[in-house]
């Protein structure tokens, strides 16, 4: 009987991690349009979005291939098992051990990489640039994720997450150098994966500002609906693993009963309201960076994430 | 015996190769060679994976009466060289059944076909041979059969210079390793495998050997910087022999490195793992930056292979340093993650050489930029060249993913190293390590991308044609045997026990008996990662997600043209092409690694004549090793040149001169 409820809460997170990303997108809207004095859209106008997206016809490009069609599934896929594996409201699910952190990062890499192929597809000049310069961002946040994950691990003795959020829901944790270079460099990434301001903008209309929205420019219909829920998905993905690392205490152990996993359930409502309100005040006080700018922001992750990790094959106790 | 059986395909290969001499251009040859490598490649393929898998355990030399009189040629075949045998023969299988179908467009076939099997057999010589002498014979004529191969087009010029460059640097290669084994051998002259392991080298010997064969074998491997010969040699040849080339004579190189530092001298100084981490991590940041600046398809493959080799000597220098350290179980887990990255790598990138190989018979094309839109024409190779662009690039669920997440694993269990000089350097190492796994993802994006994608450029890439049964068969079997090594890694890792037993002494947990087939490398609290759920939850999503569309969303598709912000232009001219891709990245690194220069020169309003954008990117490595080098050659020619037009007395005297010095030298010695 235990397995059937352990199968049951990890089927619950994946199921909540899927009706939550996009309330997530429209909370975070809605924030930025009340923070600039605007009235904002519903906070649920992503449902409605993707439920009008879903019913439209799919406009496709004449010279799209087979690649341009399962790109968005694959991509949606690979996103929805990674927010999946990341403890959301409690650690050591059934399936938690599938992947460790590395392997998250690197599922994400692969829906980039369908993500970029297929903005190549069609041949246009939008979807060449906006490919290019994903690539050229991610080849700077992945490795500098991987050395946050290289600092979380060697202070938790572990790269997996549910090993970790227990670490650091420990006493013995504390304030640590290291472990503020990584919460620094990991907003630097999670910004720059999730092309936010200043190195992206999701909003923007402007052609050659765009990064993301230029890939997928020749997206219509269903496709976009997908290739849209991974983004939110992604979203998701990273104020979870944010919170789950650097904000532990609230998450249920799977096996702790019903009552306890409500209430972890609860408290990572708010922690994705905290985090979705902080990442909008951030993003209306800052203005988008050039392209060319933006490799001295990530490299700035890059060289705290190494620093961190440094400090930690110096001392444990750093 | 199974070294028997191995040997006798060695012999079938060898005579296969003085039949293709005798065959000539004659019908069938083609197909006949190509025909008895695979059969004789499957057999030794065979008997070298039941010998790796039964594990039997103390495997005897055999003698042959070949060779030194005094000595004879010995072979036997370990747990290491039946792993490598193993890679071989897969490689050379492989690429005999996808040659069977490409050989047929060979223009000059007589110059194949005689050293493709020759080429086979020195590796698999090398691999088997337990004395130095047979190995030093072996590895030369491996290195003359690929050079014959890469000058089978030798009318080119390009061709000419890089079997030139190659025919140097193999030479420079074989001198470092004759030093190194004539130091193992001491005064008593035991060329033997089993002597040498046996006799205890001086610290001096020990210090010297191991970087003597980091700079042989690595000049074979192509670990920068003795990597110049390999971006030039390795395209110059027949696609199948590139893969051959890139995906296994790079791993015979890896295992003369791995039999002499693991096997045969033992312990080693952590100061070496020191050198061989260091130069590991350049060589993969440099080779996949190289890589992404490159626009010939079989180029930037070429390049790509040195990104893996530094991989694999990362994994082997950390290695190199635990066992230094007595940390026996981290050791075997870094050994595992490299033997398991060389598997890997020489599927993927003989898979990758096959995709390129057929691009070149559809199209008679290399260069990046006059190809595209082949998704469309050929859908079997595109398909095969996506799994390995895939794999290659270090993403889940494929193989690439596995050996690389293990090499980080190995990473994460350093920080108990004591000496500071390590502990400085493995964290840097290991943020090169994930640079250039991105670096990589970018790079075969691009790849892929530029060739398969978008509007053709050319009318040739516009009429390509899917190329024949037997390349894809090959291409395919590549693509299956990713996905496998990808979703059940458990397996490969299990069967590299026995090797990474016999040479730091210490394995991996067994994997085959953890639940769910997860690969566990030291304990489940720890780290552990499970292929095959994870590939079954992406088809389960992925499927779900499909279902849900095609059954509550709506169905209508329209085919029109492209939207491209409105503006859409109809020459395929305006797309993004190799150059701009790299472009971002090129401004990012490359000013720094390539002195990249960029030079726009805008006519004034009213002059006629086109824009230009020039680019300049130098090799530095070049500019500031090999160009001194060949200018101090030059210069000494030009001193020396005095020497020929001497008179007869003079020579006399020198001769008389040089008589007395080295008298002298000899009467001085003590």
């Amino acid at each position: 009987m235990a397995i059937a409820f352990d199968v049951l809460v990890q089927g619950v997170q994946m199921t909540v991690v899927l009706l939550a990303a996009p309330l997530l997108t429209g909370f975070v809207r809605k924030v930025r349009a009340r923070l600039m004095r605007r009235r904002g859209p519903s906070v649920f106008q992503p449902y409605r979005d993707l439920h009008r997206l879903l019913r439209k016809e799919v406009v496709l490009a004449e010279n799209a291939s087979w690649l341009f069609r399962v790109a968005p599934y694959l991509i949606f896929a690979a996103t929805w098992v990674a927010a999946a594996l990341v403890p959301t409201f409690a650690t050591g699910l059934v399936f938690s051990w599938t992947a460790d952190l590395i392997a998250i990062i690197a599922l994400l890499g692969s829906a980039r990489f369908f993500l970029a192929l297929a903005g190549m597809d069609v041949g246009t000049s939008f979807g060449g640039i906006g490919s290019s310069r994903e690539v050229m961002i991610a080849s700077l946040a992945e490795p500098a994720m991987l050395l946050i994950v290289f600092t979380l691990a060697l202070a938790a003795g572990s790269t997996q997450l549910s090993t970790v959020a227990t670490y650091m829901a420990s006493p013995d944790v504390g304030l640590r150098v290291s472990l503020g270079m990584a919460l620094i460099a990991l907003v630097i990434v999670a910004i720059a994966e999730n092309a936010r301001i200043p190195v992206d903008n999701p909003a923007t209309h402007l052609e050659l500002t765009m990064v993301h929205e230029a890939m997928i420019l020749e997206y219509s219909g269903r496709h976009l609906a997908m290739i849209e829920f991974a983004a939110s998905l992604k979203l998701l993905l990273y104020v979870s693993l944010i919170g789950c690392i650097f904000v532990p205490w609230t998450l249920a152990a799977a096996d702790a009963g019903a009552a306890a996993l409500g209430g972890g359930v609860v408290t990572w409502l708010a922690k994705l309201a905290a985090g979705g309100f902080m990442l909008a005040l951030f993003e209306t006080a800052i203005a988008k960076m050039r392209v060319f700018r933006v490799p001295e922001f990530i490299g700035a992750a890059l060289m705290l994430g190494l620093l961190g990790t440094l400090l930690l094959f110096v001392s444990r106790a750093l | 015996m199974p070294v028997v059986w191995v040997l006798g395909c060695v012999a079938a290969l060898l005579a296969t190769a003085v039949a293709a001499v005798g065959l000539g251009r004659r019908r069938g040859a083609t197909q006949a060679v190509y025909a008895a490598s695979f059969a004789a490649s499957a057999v030794a393929l065979i008997t070298a994976g039941a010998q790796l898998a039964l594990a039997e355990g103390v495997a005897p030399a055999l003698t042959l009466p070949l060779g030194l009189p005094w000595l004879g040629a010995r072979f036997r075949m370990d747990a290491l060289a039946a792993f490598f045998l193993v890679v071989v023969n897969l490689g050379g299988a492989a690429t005999s059944f996808y040659a069977l179908g490409y050989g047929k467009h060979e223009a000059a076939p007589a110059r194949v076909l005689p050293f493709f099997p020759a080429f086979l057999a020195g590796m698999n010589l090398v691999v088997l041979a337990h004395d130095a002498f047979s190995f030093l014979l072996a590895w030369e004529s491996m290195s003359l059969a690929s050079w014959a191969l890469v000058m089978a087009h030798h009318r080119d010029a390009d061709n000419r210079r890089a079997g030139l460059v190659y025919l140097v640097m193999a030479s420079f290669g074989t001198l470092a390793l004759l030093l190194a084994f004539g130091l193992l051998a001491g005064a008593e002259g035991s060329y033997d495998f089993a002597a040498i392991r046996a006799g205890a080298p001086t610290p001096l010997v020990a210090g010297l050997v191991p970087m003597l064969v980091l700079l042989g074998a690595g000049s074979k491997a192509g670990l920068v910087p003795l990597h110049v010969w390999l971006p030039l040699a390795h395209p110059a040849a027949p696609s199948h022999v590139s893969a051959l080339m890139s995906g296994v004579m790079t791993k015979v190189a890896i295992y003369a490195f791995v039999r002499v530092a693991f096997d045969l001298l033992g312990d080693s100084a952590w100061w070496q793992s020191m050198v061989v981490l260091a130069l590991g991590g350049g060589t993969a940041v440099l080779g996949v930056l190289y890589a992404l600046m490159q626009h010939d398809l079989k180029r930037l493959l070429a390049y790509h292979t040195v990104e893996n080799i530094g991989i694999i000597y990362i994994g082997l220098g950390l290695a190199l340093t635990f066992e230094a350290n007595g940390m026996g179980a981290a050791a075997a887990l870094a050994l595992t993650a490299a033997l398991f990255h060389v598997l890997n790598h020489s599927l993927f990138k003989s898979l990758l050489f096959f995709g390129a190989g057929a691009v070149l018979t559809a199209t008679g094309q290399r260069d990046m930029e006059h190809l595209g839109g082949l998704i469309r024409r050929m859908p079997y190779t595109s398909f095969a060249f996506l799994v390995g662009c895939v794999a290659i690039s270090a993403l889940p669920p494929l193989n690439g993913f596995v050996s690389e997440w293990l090499t980080f694993q190995a990473i994460l269990q350093s920080p108990d190293l004591p000496q500071w000089g390590l502990k400085f350097l493995v964290p840097a190492v290991g943020g090169l390590l994930a640079l250039s796994a991105a670096l990589a993802a970018a790079c075969f994006v691009k790849a892929f991308g530029v060739t398969f994608l978008g509007r053709p450029r050319t009318s040739a890439a516009e009429t390509a044609r899917e190329v024949d049964r037997c390349s894809l068969g090959a291409m395919f079997m590549l693509v299956a045997l990713c996905v496998a090594a990808g979703i059940v890694p458990g397996l490969v890792i299990d069967a590299l026990a026995p090797v990474t037993l016999s040479l730091v002494a210490e394995r991996m947990p067994l994997q085959l008996e953890v639940p769910w087939l997860s690969v566990v490398p030291i304990a489940e609290a720890r780290s552990s990662y499970n292929g095959l759920l994870v590939f079954l939850f992406i088809a389960f999503s992925a499927s779900l997600a499909s279902v849900v569309i095609r059954r509550f969303a709506s169905h209508s598709l329209r085919r029109a043209p492209a939207w491209d912000c409105g503006f859409p232009d109809p020459s395929p001219a305006t797309q993004y092409t190799a150059g701009s891709f790299a472009q971002p990245i090129r401004r990012v690194f490359g000013s720094l690694v390539f002195r990249a220069r960029e030079q726009v020169d805008m006519p004034a309003p009213g002059d006629l004549r086109p824009a230009r954008l020039q680019v300049e990117i130098r090799d530095l490595i070049w500019d500031w090793l090999y160009a001194p080098i060949a200018v101090a050659i030059g210069y000494a020619a030009d001193r020396f040149n005095r020497l020929q037009f001497l008179t007869i007395r003079r020579y006399l005297s020198l001769v008389f001169l040089a008589l007395v010095t080295l008298l002298l030298a000899l009467a001085i010695w003590p």
